[in-house]
Formats: structure tokens, sequence, C-alpha cells
């Protein structure tokens, strides 16, 4: 993953870019099946290495696929300010639990309560679904919106571009464009 | 365009596999990985490599922009609706409990439904997205 990072921000051509980036979700996903969350690794990979490579590659179909090479003089400043957040990022996590600690404050809170009742109250094999649909059943409609204002912002910004009343045009009208 | 036939014909072949494994993430959401975002964009991403290989406009034909926008909110709606029927049927918003003869059975066709209308939001929403972004190009 390091090195398709590094190849990310060393590239200039947008087309390679995109593709590294999915491969990189792609890896990302790997890691998380090897940290034993599979449903988050399905995730990933389904929208991480699938979608947004898509959309990334109709992005660039609609700019230029180019990268502009950035002016010299801020390079220093941006150095710097990527160490310093990078290094506190590290000091932070020296005080997180080890990993599968079993002490760990995330794993004394709730989730005990979740992974004894949840066979009883809700009676799915599946916790990850029963807590992500019932008990953070609001977290989910919450999502559930913002993947509805997401595509209706799309919708608002491009879909109404070519015209009044249409985002594309009736088969007539396409025929006619042959013509 | 005959240079892209093995595409074309492989792509034909798989389609009807990806909208079927699509539909087994979603319903098998209870019992192994998935559910509704993940089968929404599996789902959709059959129709975004139909719409690659064959072009968005024979896609359009297949799912009309009304389709996919009436989908896109019905979605929502239909989770809204689903915690809107546990306040109806006396518990608290978003409740599944009350929904059926007995709790367990009331979680059951709540998240069913829940994730039901998770899939087809997102199925719809990245159908759009993807039509709108393509359409576009000229």
């Amino acid at each position: 993953m390091i090195v398709v990072a590094v190849a990310i921000a060393r590239l200039h051509n947008l087309f390679a870019v995109v593709m590294l980036t999915g491969i990189f979700s792609l890896l990302g996903a790997a890691a998380y099946v090897v940290l034993d969350a599979v449903d988050v690794a399905f995730t990933e990979a389904a929208v991480g290495a699938g979608i947004s490579t898509v959309l990334m590659l109709g992005t660039l179909a609609l700019t230029t696929s180019e990268e502009r090479t950035a002016p010299r003089d801020r390079v220093i400043l941006a150095l710097v300010v990527v160490v310093l957040t990078g290094a506190v990022l590290v000091y932070g996590t020296l005080d997180m639990p080890f990993y599968g600690d079993p002490m760990a404050a995330i794993h004394q809170h709730v989730a005990p309560r979740y992974l004894g009742a949840s066979g009883a109250e809700i009676g799915i094999p599946n916790v990850v679904t029963s807590i992500l649909a019932s008990y953070r059943g609001y977290d989910t409609l919450g999502e559930t919106f913002v993947i509805f204002t997401a595509a209706a912002g799309v919708l608002a910004i491009l879909g109404r571009a070519r015209g009044p009343g249409t985002s594309k045009p009736t088969k007539a009208e396409r025929e006619d464009a042959e013509v | 365009m005959n240079y892209k036939i093995v595409i074309r014909v492989v792509s034909k072949f798989l389609i009807p596999y990806m909208l079927l494994f699509a539909l087994y993430v979603q319903w098998h959401g209870d019992f192994g990985p998935g559910g509704g975002f993940q089968a929404g964009v599996i789902f959709a991403a059959g129709f975004i490599l139909y719409g690659i290989v064959f072009g968005v406009g024979n896609l359009r034909d297949v799912v009309p922009a009304w389709v996919t926008r009436t989908l896109l909110a019905g979605g929502v709606l239909l989770y809204a609706g689903v915690g809107v029927a546990g306040m109806l049927m006396g518990g608290s918003f978003l409740n599944y409990s009350v929904l059926a003869a007995t709790p367990t059975g009331g979680q059951h066709l709540g998240i069913l439904l829940v994730e039901l209308g998770v899939g087809v939001t997102v199925a719809a929403a990245m159908i759009t997205i993807f039509a709108t972004f393509s359409s576009r190009e000229r």
C-alpha cells in the first residue's frame, strides 16, 4: 500500500492515478479481511475499488487527464504541514490500546451487551447487521439520507444543464442527432 | 464497434450473475457479511457495466431517469416509513419489535425492509450519478 501511495503522489497522469487509487482500495479491503472486518472489507471493495474508480473516470472524461503542476514555492510549507500532521497522528496512536486487546475501552462499553443480547433480542446471526439496522437505526437512516442528498445534488448541478425538463435526450431526439 | 466484441460478450454473460449476487447479498445480509449498502453498490455496478459497454443511451432505455429518481426517493421513504409504521403500531420511531407478533419477528421484518430501502436508494443513487456524469460528455 505504501508503494502504491508513493506512486499516486508521484504520477502526473490522472488516469493512472485513478487506477492506482482503485488498487489502493483493493489492498485496503484485503487488509480489512486480515483484520476480520469482513463487512467493512466488502464495502471497501465495492465502493472504494469499484464505484469511485468509475466515477473518477467519468470526472476525467468531463475534465482533463493531466495534472497541472503546482508552483514550486509553496512546497516547503506544504511539506512542513504534512510532516507535522503526520507526527501528531502518530503521537495519538501511542495512547491507543494494542490491536485485539480485550481490555480496550471500546470493548467495555456497549459491545458486550450487543454481542450477548442481540441473539435473543434481534434473532439474527450477523451482529453487524443487527447493530447497523436496529440498534443504530437512526445512524443508518442518516447515512441513507446522505446518499440520497448526494445523488440529488449531482442531479441539481449536472442533471439539468442540457436543457429544461430532461437530463437525457429522448430516443427520438437521439435518432435525430444521429441523422 | 466490433473490436469490443469480447468485452460485450463477457459483460452480457456476467451482468445477470452480478445482479443475482447483489440480490443474494441483499437478502442474505442477516446471516453473512453484506447488506443494503453493499448490495446496492453491486446492483448498480451491473447497470454501470452495461452503461460503459453499451452506452448510456441504452442504459437509460433500460432504466429511464424517472425510474431511478423514483427509486432514489422511494428507498429513503421506505426506510423512514418503517420507522413511522413502528410509531403507528405503538412503539417508538424505528422500533421494529412491534411490527410483527413476536419482537424478534418484528425485528426480522423491520431489518429486512430497512435494508431493502438502503439498497434501493444506494443502487438508484449510483446509477443516477454515473448516468448524469457520463451523459454530460459530448
